[in-house]
């Protein structure tokens, strides 16, 4: 991957002219890039990496695994474009294995995502079952670290 | 009442400790202290290294192994070497498996120096070279660089400390604590120097692996300098293994030979565990070290940049994982400048000094932590100076 995406990806908020320094390009050759990743949909957005847990107490998110009856010609497309048209839906992603669709939603309280699930989700045509699992812990998220307790071990000062 | 100082070692009674010793319990009795003082990398050990480590614990690997190493590690160094620089050695009689580079520095230099030896050290260094000359009664004549010359050993400096008593140039680089490295150019007339002499060189290239924009060059790719060289390195700092202790040393057999006693009687075997993990390490770590690479290169740009910025020149460090600027402008000494910044901002940077005289007037800053860590130092830093 380009290192301007790498470094993208670690912190969005690094400047044109911090990222030039660290990629040995100019400013205005990272401003050409990031527009053009921009436009051809390479970078989708940036956002926040938020401990859910410690900023709303009582928010919920599940991992749901569903499994499909794939429609002639459109596959797995069909139900998944109607099913991350919900607002309450983070992601969706087709998979391999013993399910078709991973997806996660959050909501505000555990029956608020049982409701969802029983009513809008496994109504759905298409959809043979459900199987829903509630996140308990985040460790570790877009690869950074959720909890406060990571200490670096190393002395202050070594030689 | 015993009087202890009468009885211990002059050798060992003079020697001092080492100069951020103070600033280390200085910093210890803070609390909240940022620290960019450390000389050991931020990144875990790659877990295929760890898992060779518990995978030989597993198998009941944990018997002394030949004093020299194992041969299987012996030979992967040997082949390390070839690869990288292109200079051979033989994996069973001139490569010895050390506890860390350290204890490498410490039998080359005890098994050639007498008495009165000189021993020329290029300074500002790493702290240990000194005191070790010291205590075998050799004499260390250091060689002050300079921000002039980016921290390079030059063929003049090196000339005029040469004298009928000299035994030995330490040659440490790229460097702890200036980043400085030694490419092709500058080593080709060291090389000339030391040429038709009986000088014989120490060449610790514990960082090789961390050079930024230009391929490392050892002195022993120069001319026949492979003869009079002992080259140290180690897993520490390209594998992240600091607490593993392994490094190595490679040197013509008539010398290694002679090291090996000191390390057998001394020693007896570097750590087992440690040896199977550093041959997973040599074997399919490649790509971790240059991933490594890169983001110290990274946070090197980074930091560089902002330190001009701020004030604090420093010339563009090519290795290793420090940068050293100078601190002359604000009229204060280092150790002034490191106690105030650690008192009044809860930021640790080890003085220049500590890494011999010459290191006055300058810092070292490591980018051994997250850029996050370093953004958050720099910006007390800054507000400190203004």
């Amino acid at each position: 991957m380009d290192s301007l995406l790498t470094l993208l990806k670690t912190n969005a908020r690094l400047t044109a002219d911090e990222l030039a320094t660290m990629t040995g390009l100019t400013a205005a050759e990272v401003a050409a890039k990031i527009v053009a990743y921009e436009k051809e949909g390479v970078i989708r957005g940036y956002k926040a990496i938020i401990n859910e847990e410690l900023a709303d107490k009582n928010a919920v998110t599940a991992f749901i695994e569903v499994k499909v009856a794939p429609k002639a010609e459109q596959g797995f497309d069909d139900l998944a474009k109607t099913i991350m048209s919900f607002d309450e839906v983070d992601s969706v992603t087709l998979m391999s294995g013993s399910f078709d669709l991973a997806v996660t939603l959050s909501g505000t309280d555990y029956k608020e995502i049982a409701l969802f699930v029983a009513r809008r989700l496994s109504t759905l045509e298409g959809v043979i079952s459900t199987s829903t699992h509630f996140v308990l812990k985040r460790y570790k998220e877009n690869g950074v670290l959720m909890d406060n307790d990571n200490v670096d071990e190393r002395s202050l000062m070594s030689p | 009442m015993i009087d202890y100082d009468k009885l211990i070692a002059d050798k060992c009674r003079e020697m001092k400790p080492s100069g951020i010793r103070r600033f280390f319990d200085l910093a210890n009795q803070r609390e909240g202290v940022i620290s960019l003082g450390v000389g050991e990398p931020d990144f875990q050990t790659p877990w295929n290294v760890r898992q060779a480590a518990i995978t030989s614990l597993e198998r009941g690997k944990t018997k002394y192994t030949a004093n020299s190493g194992l041969t299987e590690l012996k030979h992967a160094i040997a082949g390390k070497i070839k690869d990288q620089l292109g200079v051979s050695y033989n994996g069973d009689t001139e490569v010895i498996v050390t506890v860390g580079g350290s204890e490498g520095i410490d039998i080359a230099i005890r098994s050639l120096v007498n008495p009165g030896d000189e021993v020329l050290v290029v300074e500002p260094c790493f702290v240990c070279y000194s005191p070790i000359v010291s205590l075998c009664g050799g004499v260390p004549v250091p060689i002050a660089t300079r921000a002039e010359d980016d921290f390079r050993l030059t063929a003049a400096m090196l000339k005029e400390k040469i004298t009928d008593m000299t035994k030995l140039l330490i040659l440490p680089f790229p460097n702890n604590p200036t980043g400085a490295v030694m490419d092709r150019h500058d080593l080709e007339q060291i090389a000339e120097v030391l040429d038709g002499t009986d000088i014989l060189v120490l060449t610790d290239e514990i960082y090789s692996a961390l050079t930024y924009g230009g391929e490392h060059c050892s002195i022993v790719q120069i001319g026949d300098m492979q003869e009079r060289t002992i080259y140290v390195n180690g897993f520490s700092k390209a594998y992240s293994m600091t607490g593993w202790r392994l490094g190595y040393i490679a040197a013509p057999e008539p010398l290694a030979k002679q090291m090996l006693k000191i390390h057998q009687y001394a020693i007896m075997c570097s750590p087992t565990m440690s040896q199977y993990a550093a041959v997973e390490a040599l074997s399919a770590c490649d790509k971790d070290v240059e991933k490594m690479r890169r983001e110290y290169d990274q946070r090197r740009r980074w930091l560089v940049k902002a330190l001009n910025d701020i004030g604090l020149d420093c010339f563009e460090p090519r290795g290793a994982f420090y940068v050293f600027p100078s601190i002359k402008r604000t009229g204060m000494t280092s150790e002034e400048f490191c106690e105030r910044l650690l008192n009044e901002r809860d930021v640790a940077v080890v003085p220049g000094n500590a890494f011999g005289e010459s290191g006055e007037g300058f810092i070292r800053i490591s980018y051994a932590y997250s850029l996050k860590h370093i953004m958050t130092a720099v910006e007390r830093i800054e507000s400190f100076i203004k």
